[in-house]
Protein backbone atom coordinates (compact mmCIF):
# COMPACT_ATOMS: atom_id res chain seq x y z
CA UNK A 1 0.00 0.00 0.00
CA UNK A 2 1.36 3.41 -0.91
CA UNK A 3 0.53 6.66 0.77
CA UNK A 4 0.03 9.49 -1.64
CA UNK A 5 1.10 12.88 -0.38
CA UNK A 6 -0.92 15.53 -2.12
CA UNK A 7 1.08 18.62 -2.83
CA UNK A 8 -1.33 20.41 -5.06
CA UNK A 9 -4.96 20.72 -5.98
CA UNK A 10 -6.63 18.51 -8.49
CA UNK A 11 -6.18 20.37 -11.79
CA UNK A 12 -9.92 20.32 -12.45
CA UNK A 13 -10.65 21.82 -9.02
CA UNK A 14 -7.92 24.42 -9.51
CA UNK A 15 -9.30 25.40 -12.90
CA UNK A 16 -12.76 25.77 -11.39
CA UNK A 17 -11.50 27.92 -8.51
CA UNK A 18 -9.42 30.09 -10.85
CA UNK A 19 -12.43 30.66 -13.03
CA UNK A 20 -14.62 31.61 -10.07
CA UNK A 21 -11.97 33.94 -8.63
CA UNK A 22 -11.53 35.65 -12.02
CA UNK A 23 -15.31 36.14 -12.28
CA UNK A 24 -15.50 37.60 -8.76
CA UNK A 25 -12.55 39.89 -9.43
CA UNK A 26 -14.27 41.27 -12.48
CA UNK A 27 -17.27 42.13 -10.33
CA UNK A 28 -15.34 43.93 -7.59
CA UNK A 29 -16.11 47.63 -7.28
CA UNK A 30 -13.44 50.12 -8.30
CA UNK A 31 -11.89 52.47 -5.78
CA UNK A 32 -14.29 55.10 -6.93
CA UNK A 33 -16.83 57.56 -5.56
CA UNK A 34 -19.86 58.57 -7.63
CA UNK A 35 -21.90 61.56 -6.55
CA UNK A 36 -25.03 63.23 -7.79
CA UNK A 37 -25.09 66.92 -6.93
CA UNK A 38 -28.68 68.01 -7.33
CA UNK A 39 -28.78 70.95 -4.90
CA UNK A 40 -27.93 74.49 -5.82
CA UNK A 41 -27.04 75.61 -2.33
CA UNK A 42 -23.68 76.73 -1.10
CA UNK A 43 -23.58 74.53 2.01
CA UNK A 44 -24.54 71.37 0.16
CA UNK A 45 -22.13 72.09 -2.68
CA UNK A 46 -19.42 72.69 -0.08
CA UNK A 47 -20.09 69.25 1.41
CA UNK A 48 -19.80 67.60 -2.01
CA UNK A 49 -16.48 69.33 -2.77
CA UNK A 50 -14.97 68.53 0.62
CA UNK A 51 -15.85 64.85 0.09
CA UNK A 52 -14.58 64.93 -3.51
CA UNK A 53 -11.20 66.50 -2.71
CA UNK A 54 -10.75 64.32 0.36
CA UNK A 55 -11.58 61.20 -1.64
CA UNK A 56 -9.09 61.98 -4.41
CA UNK A 57 -6.41 62.63 -1.81
CA UNK A 58 -7.19 59.22 -0.31
CA UNK A 59 -6.61 57.59 -3.67
CA UNK A 60 -10.19 57.21 -4.84
CA UNK A 61 -11.37 58.28 -8.25
CA UNK A 62 -14.28 60.67 -8.12
CA UNK A 63 -17.06 61.46 -10.56
CA UNK A 64 -19.63 64.15 -9.88
CA UNK A 65 -22.84 64.31 -11.86
CA UNK A 66 -24.34 67.78 -11.72
CA UNK A 67 -28.05 67.92 -12.31
CA UNK A 68 -30.94 70.40 -11.90
CA UNK A 69 -30.11 73.15 -9.39
CA UNK A 70 -26.64 71.72 -8.99
CA UNK A 71 -25.79 72.75 -12.57
CA UNK A 72 -25.41 76.36 -11.42
CA UNK A 73 -22.02 75.35 -10.01
CA UNK A 74 -20.75 74.90 -13.56
CA UNK A 75 -22.04 78.13 -15.08
CA UNK A 76 -19.63 80.60 -16.64
CA UNK A 77 -22.06 83.47 -16.24
CA UNK A 78 -25.57 84.54 -17.13
CA UNK A 79 -26.69 84.14 -20.71
CA UNK A 80 -30.17 84.98 -21.94
CA UNK A 81 -29.61 85.10 -25.70
CA UNK A 82 -31.42 82.41 -27.65
CA UNK A 83 -33.59 81.35 -24.71
CA UNK A 84 -37.38 81.14 -24.50
CA UNK A 85 -39.22 83.32 -22.00
CA UNK A 86 -39.48 80.54 -19.43
CA UNK A 87 -35.83 79.60 -19.89
CA UNK A 88 -34.89 83.27 -19.40
CA UNK A 89 -36.87 83.31 -16.18
CA UNK A 90 -34.99 80.24 -14.97
CA UNK A 91 -31.69 81.81 -15.97
CA UNK A 92 -32.58 85.00 -14.08
CA UNK A 93 -33.66 83.15 -10.95
CA UNK A 94 -30.79 80.70 -10.61
CA UNK A 95 -27.31 81.62 -9.36
CA UNK A 96 -24.50 81.98 -11.90
CA UNK A 97 -21.71 80.63 -9.73
CA UNK A 98 -20.99 78.66 -6.59
CA UNK A 99 -20.21 81.78 -4.58
CA UNK A 100 -23.57 83.33 -5.49
CA UNK A 101 -25.58 80.39 -4.19
CA UNK A 102 -27.90 80.75 -1.22
CA UNK A 103 -27.60 78.53 1.85
CA UNK A 104 -30.13 75.76 2.50
CA UNK A 105 -31.11 77.12 5.93
CA UNK A 106 -31.31 80.68 7.26
CA UNK A 107 -30.52 82.32 3.94
CA UNK A 108 -32.53 85.50 4.70
CA UNK A 109 -32.27 86.88 1.20
CA UNK A 110 -28.56 86.17 0.89
CA UNK A 111 -27.43 87.44 4.29
CA UNK A 112 -26.98 83.86 5.51
CA UNK A 113 -24.88 82.97 2.48
CA UNK A 114 -22.66 86.03 2.93
CA UNK A 115 -22.28 85.23 6.62
CA UNK A 116 -21.32 81.63 5.93
CA UNK A 117 -18.63 82.75 3.47
CA UNK A 118 -17.27 85.23 5.99
CA UNK A 119 -17.28 82.61 8.73
CA UNK A 120 -15.52 80.10 6.46
CA UNK A 121 -12.84 82.72 5.79
CA UNK A 122 -12.46 83.53 9.48
CA UNK A 123 -11.99 79.84 10.18
CA UNK A 124 -9.48 79.40 7.33
CA UNK A 125 -11.71 76.97 5.47
CA UNK A 126 -10.90 77.00 1.75
CA UNK A 127 -13.36 79.06 -0.27
CA UNK A 128 -15.90 77.25 -2.39
CA UNK A 129 -14.24 78.47 -5.61
CA UNK A 130 -10.82 77.27 -4.42
CA UNK A 131 -12.27 73.86 -3.55
CA UNK A 132 -13.88 73.55 -6.96
CA UNK A 133 -10.65 74.56 -8.73
CA UNK A 134 -8.71 72.11 -6.55
CA UNK A 135 -11.16 69.30 -7.27
CA UNK A 136 -10.72 69.85 -11.00
CA UNK A 137 -6.96 70.10 -10.76
CA UNK A 138 -6.88 66.83 -8.78
CA UNK A 139 -8.77 65.07 -11.54
CA UNK A 140 -12.35 64.91 -10.31
CA UNK A 141 -14.45 63.93 -13.31
CA UNK A 142 -17.34 66.30 -13.90
CA UNK A 143 -20.42 65.31 -15.86
CA UNK A 144 -23.38 67.57 -16.53
CA UNK A 145 -26.80 65.97 -16.88
CA UNK A 146 -28.10 66.69 -20.37
CA UNK A 147 -31.76 66.09 -19.52
CA UNK A 148 -31.83 68.78 -16.86
CA UNK A 149 -29.79 71.08 -19.11
CA UNK A 150 -32.48 70.69 -21.77
CA UNK A 151 -35.34 71.22 -19.32
CA UNK A 152 -33.76 74.36 -17.89
CA UNK A 153 -32.58 75.60 -21.28
CA UNK A 154 -28.88 75.51 -20.42
CA UNK A 155 -26.57 75.12 -23.43
CA UNK A 156 -23.23 73.40 -22.98
CA UNK A 157 -21.45 76.62 -24.00
CA UNK A 158 -22.80 78.20 -20.80
CA UNK A 159 -20.94 75.69 -18.66
CA UNK A 160 -17.24 75.54 -17.86
CA UNK A 161 -15.01 73.79 -20.40
CA UNK A 162 -13.61 70.32 -20.18
CA UNK A 163 -16.60 68.61 -18.61
CA UNK A 164 -18.47 65.52 -19.78
CA UNK A 165 -22.13 65.34 -20.70
CA UNK A 166 -24.25 62.37 -19.76
CA UNK A 167 -27.45 60.90 -18.49
CA UNK A 168 -28.67 58.43 -15.93
CA UNK A 169 -26.78 55.51 -17.44
CA UNK A 170 -23.52 57.45 -17.32
CA UNK A 171 -24.09 57.94 -13.61
CA UNK A 172 -25.28 54.41 -12.88
CA UNK A 173 -22.47 52.92 -14.94
CA UNK A 174 -20.04 54.59 -12.57
CA UNK A 175 -22.14 54.24 -9.40
CA UNK A 176 -22.61 50.50 -9.90
CA UNK A 177 -18.85 50.05 -9.81
CA UNK A 178 -18.20 52.55 -7.03
CA UNK A 179 -17.60 51.86 -3.38
CA UNK A 180 -19.29 55.07 -2.34
CA UNK A 181 -22.29 56.68 -3.96
CA UNK A 182 -23.96 59.85 -2.72
CA UNK A 183 -26.87 62.08 -3.64
CA UNK A 184 -26.41 65.63 -2.44
CA UNK B 1 13.80 56.53 12.73
CA UNK B 2 15.42 58.32 9.80
CA UNK B 3 14.82 62.02 9.40
CA UNK B 4 11.19 62.48 8.38
CA UNK B 5 9.92 64.86 5.74
CA UNK B 6 7.86 67.47 7.56
CA UNK B 7 4.51 68.86 6.49
CA UNK B 8 3.18 71.84 8.37
CA UNK B 9 -0.60 71.52 8.21
CA UNK B 10 -1.24 73.77 11.18
CA UNK B 11 -4.26 76.02 10.77
CA UNK B 12 -5.56 73.97 7.84
CA UNK B 13 -9.15 72.78 7.94
CA UNK B 14 -10.78 69.70 6.48
CA UNK B 15 -10.08 68.50 3.79
CA UNK B 16 -6.75 70.34 3.44
CA UNK B 17 -4.54 68.30 5.82
CA UNK B 18 -5.41 65.14 3.84
CA UNK B 19 -5.05 66.86 0.47
CA UNK B 20 -1.64 68.34 1.37
CA UNK B 21 -0.47 65.07 2.93
CA UNK B 22 -1.28 63.21 -0.28
CA UNK B 23 0.71 65.75 -2.30
CA UNK B 24 3.62 65.47 0.11
CA UNK B 25 3.58 61.66 0.09
CA UNK B 26 3.78 61.34 -3.68
CA UNK B 27 7.40 62.43 -4.20
CA UNK B 28 8.98 60.63 -1.22
CA UNK B 29 10.55 57.18 -1.49
CA UNK B 30 8.99 54.00 -0.11
CA UNK B 31 10.05 53.40 3.48
CA UNK B 32 10.50 57.10 4.17
CA UNK B 33 8.35 58.84 6.71
CA UNK B 34 6.20 61.93 6.39
CA UNK B 35 5.50 63.84 9.56
CA UNK B 36 2.30 65.85 9.39
CA UNK B 37 1.71 68.47 12.07
CA UNK B 38 -1.91 69.60 12.19
CA UNK B 39 -4.08 71.64 14.53
CA UNK B 40 -7.39 70.18 13.36
CA UNK B 41 -8.54 67.69 16.03
CA UNK B 42 -10.52 65.89 13.31
CA UNK B 43 -7.23 64.97 11.65
CA UNK B 44 -6.70 62.17 14.19
CA UNK B 45 -9.65 60.13 12.93
CA UNK B 46 -9.07 61.38 9.36
CA UNK B 47 -5.60 59.85 9.14
CA UNK B 48 -6.81 56.66 10.83
CA UNK B 49 -9.65 56.39 8.33
CA UNK B 50 -7.38 57.06 5.40
CA UNK B 51 -4.80 54.55 6.63
CA UNK B 52 -7.51 51.86 6.72
CA UNK B 53 -8.08 52.10 2.99
CA UNK B 54 -4.68 53.25 1.79
CA UNK B 55 -2.05 51.21 0.04
CA UNK B 56 0.10 54.33 -0.13
CA UNK B 57 1.25 54.51 3.49
CA UNK B 58 1.11 53.04 6.93
CA UNK B 59 0.17 55.16 9.94
CA UNK B 60 3.07 54.58 12.32
CA UNK B 61 1.99 56.77 15.21
CA UNK B 62 0.03 59.81 16.26
CA UNK B 63 1.04 62.29 18.94
CA UNK B 64 -0.56 65.23 20.63
CA UNK B 65 1.43 68.27 21.60
CA UNK B 66 1.55 72.04 21.76
CA UNK B 67 3.31 74.34 19.31
CA UNK B 68 5.27 77.52 19.99
CA UNK B 69 2.10 79.58 19.65
CA UNK B 70 0.35 77.51 22.32
CA UNK B 71 -1.89 75.72 19.84
CA UNK B 72 -2.77 72.10 20.41
CA UNK B 73 -1.15 70.01 17.70
CA UNK B 74 -1.79 66.55 16.34
CA UNK B 75 1.23 64.96 14.71
CA UNK B 76 0.85 62.02 12.37
CA UNK B 77 3.71 59.83 11.15
CA UNK B 78 3.05 58.25 7.79
CA UNK B 79 5.46 55.68 6.40
CA UNK B 80 5.25 55.38 2.66
CA UNK B 81 4.71 51.83 1.41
Amino acid sequence: MTTEIRTGLDPAVKAYIDEQVAALRKDLPDNRVAMVVFSGELDRQLASLVIATGAVAMGLEVSIFYTFWGLSALKKGRRLRGKTLKEKMFAMMTPTSLAKMPVSKMNFGGIGSAMLKTMMKENDVSSIDDLFAMAREMGVKIIACTMSMDVMGIAKEELVDGIGLGGVAAFLGEAARSRVSLFI
Amino acid sequence: MAEATMLDARGLKCPMPIVKAKKALDPIAPGETLKVVATDPGSVLDFQGWAKTSSLFELVKQEEGTDDQGRKTYTHYLRKK
